[in-house]
């Protein structure tokens, strides 16, 4: 069985739907004429931390003391700006700065249409589809500070390889994404253990911040982020979502 | 030159400013009053600081940032001139902040701090409430406080760099219903806009359009509903919302 997924390819500043089905447990598609892919997505581009229950869990401790105080009460929200943003294959590149990176795979719900104040209930009708992003950071202990320096570097942000529609995903609330480096399998992140399933993060991020139509909110990550460094190959699979793969460059010279 | 966006009959103008006319990019004149104020700039990427004045962030008991305190804000949260913002119901602790907004001009990878001001289109002025019961210490200031809709007044106009002869020496002044309330100068910043530019593009590329919101002096009190706020820089002018 085949569906259609939507792309950026070629350097086509256009949005096209291309075919693709499952082979080997994953979804591709044929790729044959695709020189290059870029972010099927242009919209503002939000993460959420601390909403994989284990993740919460390693930092409980942790929470109650100087500087947090008190575990978070509203989702945990960042920005990763227009700058981050990069397409399926392209090199992330290593800062001159950081010696190693970490790669926070996540799953972005695609917005569809203006999304406010709205109710967990009626939270798919605002979602289009969901993709796989591969959040890049440089290490940092601290989440007091907002660390813009450490995720908003230029090419931080693949994302993709396509948008999957919402209807041909099974259960957005049951995903199971593998983190591989270099083929070897470095982490595992599943939906059904957030903190705040997908209609109570909408809900609850929608309350105070519109969303538009096109842009995406990353669903969280898992528990201890692998770390990559030069010329490391990264690749977050989903079945229903693909593989998206990029790799780190070289070290600077 | 001052140039500003409004809509206008059911449309969306870019327009510059004749005295207290806008000139519409129709050819049309109109006043002040016909239109609705818009941003006057689509904001790109937008950075905003946190206690980059030396007496705000002792009045907030903090010590002085050793690197900038940057934050980053979305599209959702800006509104024109004359426009309004809703203080939620359970806030208790709602203030304004007098910002000077630098609009980035041109693609700005690092640039040292004596090239900087080649990189500015131009200024505005920004209100970037904040909501302080809804701070938390997770990426701190958090979206929550500093990035809610409709909840930083930009405006009215941009004004553009070459009119500008020191934006590092203005006076910024907060009027709620006519009463001053906070006055300071942009001498006053810990880090300085060409210092900011050079931080800032030095880690990532900034493009055309591009904000940087410099942060505020002290004297931030809380605001109720029905107040008109005003935020004024000198040279540049006066940003007007009502809170509601």
């Amino acid at each position: 069985m085949s569906i259609n997924v939507r792309v950026r390819i070629n350097s086509r500043h256009c949005d096209e739907l291309i075919e693709a089905s499952s082979k080997n447990g994953l979804l591709q598609v044929d790729a044959r004429s695709i020189k290059s892919w870029a972010s099927p997505v242009h919209g503002t581009v939000y993460g959420t931390l601390l909403n994989d229950r284990k993740a919460v869990e390693a930092m409980a401790q942790q929470m109650n003391e100087v500087p947090y105080k008190h575990p978070p009460k509203a989702p945990v929200l960042y920005i990763k700006p227009i700058n981050t943003l990069a397409g399926h294959r392209s090199d992330v590149p290593l800062p001159q700065d950081a010696k190693e990176l970490q790669t926070r795979a996540s799953v972005g719900l695609v917005i569809g249409k203006q999304a406010a104040k709205v109710n967990q209930n009626e939270a798919y009708d605002y979602i289009e589809g969901f993709t796989l992003v591969n959040d890049i950071s440089i290490p940092h202990n601290s989440v007091f500070r907002p660390a813009v320096k450490e995720n908003a570097r230029d090419g931080f942000c693949p994302i993709g390889p396509w948008v999957v529609s919402k209807e041909d995903v099974t259960d957005p609330e049951n995903l199971k994404i593998n983190v591989y480096v270099n083929g070897a399998h470095k982490q595992q992140f599943l939906t059904d253990n957030l903190v705040r399933p997908i209609p109570q993060l909408l809900q609850d991020v929608t309350e105070f911040m519109t969303l538009f139509k096109g842009d995406v909110l990353m669903v969280g990550c898992g528990h201890n982020p692998p770390r990559v460094t030069a010329e490391d190959i990264i690749r977050i699979e989903s079945a229903e979502l693909g593989v998206l793969e990029n790799k780190i460059g070289r070290v600077p010279s | 030159m001052k140039t500003a966006r409004a809509a206008y009959e059911g449309n969306i103008f870019d327009a510059t400013l004749e005295g207290d006319q806008l000139k519409l990019s129709n050819g049309k004149t109109v006043s002040g009053q016909e239109v609705v104020w818009l941003p006057p700039v689509q904001p790109g990427t937008c950075f905003a600081l946190g206690l980059n004045y030396m007496d705000h962030a002792s009045e907030l008991e903090f010590q002085a940032p050793e690197e900038p305190l940057v934050f980053l804000k979305g599209p959702n949260t800006f509104i024109g001139h004359c426009g309004r913002t809703k203080r939620p119901q359970d806030v208790t602790y709602m203030h304004y902040e007098c910002e000077l907004a630098v609009v980035i001009g041109k693609q700005a990878k690092n640039v040292p701090q004596s090239e900087a001001f080649d990189y500015i289109a131009g200024y505005t002025i920004a209100n970037d409430y904040a909501f302080r019961d809804y701070l938390e210490n997770y990426y701190r200031p958090n979206l929550r406080v500093k990035n809610r809709d409709h909840s930083t007044p930009l405006g009215p106009w941009l004004v553009d760099a070459a009119d500008i002869k020191d934006p590092m020496n203005l006076t910024l002044r907060t009027f709620i219903n006519g009463k001053k309330v906070q006055e300071g100068s942009t001498r006053d910043m810990i880090f300085g806009v060409p210092h900011l530019i050079e931080y800032l593009s030095g880690f990532m590329t900034l493009h055309p359009g591009d904000l940087i919101l410099t942060g505020t002096p002290k004297g931030t009190v809380d605001t109720k509903a029905g107040d008109e706020v005003i935020t004024e820089i000198e040279g540049i002018g006066q940003l007007k919302n009502t809170i509601v």
